[in-house]
C-alpha cells in the first residue's frame, strides 16, 4: 500500500462527491464516475501490498492476492455499463428539455406551495405559476 | 441434488436469452415467460418444501470450495422470501400482458422482466458478498430500463434521480466491501461471520453501520427514502408494483441478512428502533399530504418498511418471526393495492385524487378490490394486516420497547386515515372532470383488460388466503426465525458443503 494511492483515492472520492452535487447532470455523471474509479482503487488497496504475479510460478517472494483485482475488475465492466446508460438518458432528457439541469419535482413544489401563502404569487418568487401546474396536470 | 437450488437464478436468465430471439412473435415470447415464471415459481416451492424445518442447504458453484468460488445458499428465510417474489412476479407478468397491446412486436419488456427476476432471485440465494453486489447490479440494470420504458419526459426526470441514488448507493457498497475485505481477507458471508467476531468491536461497529447505509438507500429506511416516492411513481403500472412489492424488500432482505449474520447484536439495538419508529412516522405523514393515488402508495411503502425494521430491531426469535410474516404480508398488499391503482388510471386516464370520484358507482368491483387490502394495510382484523401488527407488538411488548409500539400503533391509525382519504376521493362523491371511461373502449382495441382484473383479483384472494393459512405461516416463519438468530446452522452448511 503507497501514500500515493491513498492520496489518489481521497481525492477520487472528494471530487466525486462535489460533483455530485452539481445540477448539471454531465457533471454529475462524471462524478459518479470519479467515485466509481476510487471504489476501485480502494478494492485493489484491500489486497495488501503488492507482489508477484500470482497463480503464475514467476520470481520469488509473497503473490499478489488475486480476489481484490477480480473484484475491481467486475466493479468495473458494471460501471461502465450502468455509466453508459446514464449518459443516454442525460442525453434523451438534453433533447426532451433543451436544458442539462436537474429540475425540481413539480408535486413537491405544489405541496411547498400549499405550505406558503396563498395569497399573492409573485411571477419572480421562483415558486409554480398556475401555468406550470395546468401543465402539470394534462400531463398525467 | 443441491444444484437445483441455482434453478430460479438460471431459468429467468435462460428465458430472457430466448426472448431477446423471440423479436418478431410477440404471442410466442408471452407464453415463454410465463412458462419460465411458472417454472421457477415451482422450483422455489420445492426449495422452501426442502428447508422448512429450518435446514440449510448449500451449493459451491462448478465445484469449487465454498470459502473460494461462488456460493449459492438456501434457508428459511430465503426460501420463503423467493417463493412470495416469484408468485408476484408471475402475478404481474400476467397484469403486464394484459396491459400490453397485441401488436407491439419489438418490446424488449419481457426480457427485461426476467432479467429482473434472475436478479431478485440471486440476491436472496447468494451467500457471499460480492455476489450480492452483482445480484443488486442486475436487478437495478433491469429496473433502470424498466422505470424508463416509455421515454417520457417525466420518466427520464424521475430515472435519473433513481438511476443516480442506486449508482452512489453501490459505489459505497463496493466501498464497504473492500473494507471487510481489508479487515477479514473474505467476503464469503458464512467465512465472515466467523471472522468479523474476531475483529476490534469498535472497527465492527462502524462496518456494520456503512453496511446498513447502504442497504438502507435500496430499503429506503429513515433518513434514506426520500428517492422513492420520487420515482416510482412514474413509471408504467404493472413496473411500479413489481418494485413497490419487490425491490425495497430485496433491501429489506440484506439488511435482515447482514444485520443478523455478519453484525449480530445481543439484546434489542436501539439504534434500529429509532430508525424504525421515525421511519414510519415520517412515511405516512408524506403520505397523508398528497394528492395522488401513487404517490400516497410509494410514501406508505416506506412506511411499512418502518415496522421490518422494528422487529429485526428487538433481535429476538419472535421478533424476527414478526418481521418475515409482516415481509410476506407487504409484499402480497403492497403488489395488489399497486395493481389496483393501475386499473383506476387505466379506467379513468388519471391518479389524481382532486379528480377523481363515484367510482363506487361505475364500478363496485373495483372498489371492492381495493377496500380488502387496504384496510389489511391499516390492519383491520381479521385481514392479514391485523395479524402481522398484532405478532410484531406482541414481540415488541416482551422486549418492553413500548415507545416504538405506541409509534407503530399510532401509524396504522393513520394509514387507516389516508386510505380513507384515497377512498373518499376515489370511490365516493362525484368525479370532477369528464365521466370515467369504461374499460376497454380506449386508445386501442387490442389490449386485454380483463386480464388485468383476473390478476390482480388473484392476487387480493392470496392476500386473503393469507390470513386463513395464518398458523402454519407463522410456524414457518419461526423456524426461519431461529436460523437467523442462530447462524450456526448456516455457517455450518456452507462450510460443509
Amino acid at each position: 500500500m503507497t501514500i500515493v494511492l491513498v492520496l489518489t483515492v481521497t481525492a477520487l472520492y472528494g471530487i466525486g462527491s462535489y460533483l455530485l452535487m452539481q445540477r448539471n447532470l454531465s457533471r454529475i455523471v462524471i462524478g459518479l464516475a470519479m467515485l466509481g474509479h476510487g471504489a476501485n482503487l480502494l478494492l485493489l488497496q484491500a489486497g495488501g501490498s503488492a507482489g508477484r504475479a500470482p497463480l503464475v510460478d514467476v520470481g520469488s517472494g509473497p503473490a499478489s492476492d488475486p480476489l481484490p483485482q477480480a473484484l475491481a475488475l467486475t466493479a468495473i465492466v458494471i460501471t461502465f455499463g450502468v455509466s453508459a446508460y446514464l449518459l443516454t438518458m442525460a442525453y434523451r432528457n438534453w433533447l426532451m428539455t433543451d436544458t442539462d439541469e436537474v429540475e425540481d419535482d413539480v408535486e413537491d413544489r405544489r405541496i411547498a406551495e400549499m405550505a406558503a401563502t396563498r395569497i399573492e404569487r409573485q411571477d419572480d418568487s421562483g415558486l409554480l405559476s398556475e401555468d406550470d401546474l395546468a401543465q402539470h396536470e394534462t400531463r398525467t | 441434488m443441491n444444484v437445483a437450488i441455482a434453478l430460479p437464478i438460471v431459468l429467468p436468465l435462460a428465458g430472457a436469452a430466448v426472448c431477446l430471439g423471440l423479436g418478431r412473435w410477440p404471442l410466442l415470447r408471452r407464453a415463454l415467460s410465463v412458462t419460465v415464471l411458472t417454472a421457477t415459481v415451482l422450483a422455489s416451492i420445492s426449495l422452501l418444501v426442502r428447508v422448512a424445518d429450518g435446514s440449510v442447504i448449500a451449493l459451491g458453484a462448478g465445484g469449487w470450495e465454498p470459502t473460494v468460488g461462488i456460493t449459492l445458499v438456501a434457508d428459511t428465510f430465503s426460501a420463503i422470501m423467493l417463493t412470495v417474489s416469484s408468485l408476484m412476479l408471475l402475478a404481474v407478468l400476467l397484469f403486464a400482458i394484459g396491459s400490453e397491446r397485441t401488436d407491439d412486436t419489438v418490446s424488449p419488456f419481457h426480457a427485461v422482466y426476467l432479467i429482473l427476476a434472475a436478479g431478485v432471485s440471486a440476491s436472496f440465494l447468494t451467500g457471499d458478498l460480492f455476489n450480492l453486489f452483482v445480484a443488486f447490479e442486475i436487478t437495478l440494470t433491469a429496473s433502470y430500463v424498466l422505470i424508463t420504458f416509455g421515454g417520457s419526459r417525466l420518466q427520464v426526470r424521475h430515472g435519473m434521480s433513481y438511476v443516480v441514488i442506486s449508482l452512489l448507493a453501490s459505489t459505497l457498497f463496493i466501498t464497504a466491501i473492500g473494507l471487510v475485505y481489508a479487515a477479514t481477507g473474505t467476503v464469503n458471508m458464512a467465512e465472515l461471520a466467523i471472522r468479523l467476531a474476531e475483529v476490534d468491536p469498535g472497527l465492527r461497529n462502524a462496518l456494520g453501520i456503512l453496511f446498513l447505509v447502504v442497504f438502507g438507500v435500496k430499503a429506503a429506511i429513515f433518513p434514506l427514502f426520500f428517492w422513492l416516492p420520487d420515482s416510482y411513481p412514474a413509471a408504467a403500472s404493472p413496473v411500479t408494483a413489481i418494485f413497490a412489492g419487490l425491490l425495497t424488500k430485496v433491501g429489506v432482505y440484506a439488511i435482515i441478512r447482514s444485520q443478523t449474520l455478519l453484525f449480530p447484536s445481543d439484546g434489542p439495538s436501539t439504534l434500529l428502533l429509532a430508525v424504525s419508529g421515525l421511519t414510519m412516522i415520517v412515511g405516512v405523514l408524506g403520505a397523508i399530504a398528497q394528492d395522488d393515488v401513487k404517490r400516497i402508495l410509494s410514501f406508505h411503502i416506506i412506511s411499512q418498511i418502518g415496522y421490518m425494521i422494528f422487529g429485526l430491531g428487538l433481535f429476538t426469535v419472535a421478533g424476527l418471526a414478526a418481521t418475515v410474516f409482516y415481509v410476506v404480508h407487504h409484499i402480497i398488499i403492497k403488489t395488489t393495492l399497486f395493481l389496483v391503482g393501475g386499473l383506476i388510471e387505466e379506467r379513468t386516464g388519471t391518479a389524481a385524487l382532486s379528480k377523481l370520484g363515484g367510482m363506487l358507482h361505475a364500478s363496485p368491483l373495483l372498489a371492492t378490490l381495493f377496500l380488502l387490502p387496504a384496510l389489511s394495510l391499516a390492519g383491520i382484523p381479521p385481514l392479514s394486516g391485523f395479524v402481522a401488527k398484532l405478532t410484531l407488538i406482541q414481540s415488541g411488548l416482551e422486549i418492553g420497547a413500548n415507545l416504538t409500539v405506541g409509534v407503530a400503533i399510532l401509524v396504522s391509525l393513520l394509514t387507516l386515515f389516508s386510505m380513507t382519504k384515497i377512498w373518499a376521493g376515489v370511490f365516493w362523491g362525484t368525479a370532477t372532470e369528464e365521466p370515467p371511461r369504461p374499460v376497454g373502449l380506449e386508445r386501442n382495441q387490442t389490449r386485454n383488460p380483463r386480464l388485468m382484473v383476473w390478476a390482480t383479483s388473484a392476487l387480493v384472494v392470496a392476500g386473503l388466503a393469507f390470513v386463513v393459512a395464518a398458523a402454519p405461516l407463522y410456524e414457518l416463519g419461526l423456524n426461519a426465525a431461529e436460523t437467523l438468530v442462530d447462524p450456526s446452522a448456516y455457517v455450518r452448511a456452507v462450510m460443509n458443503s
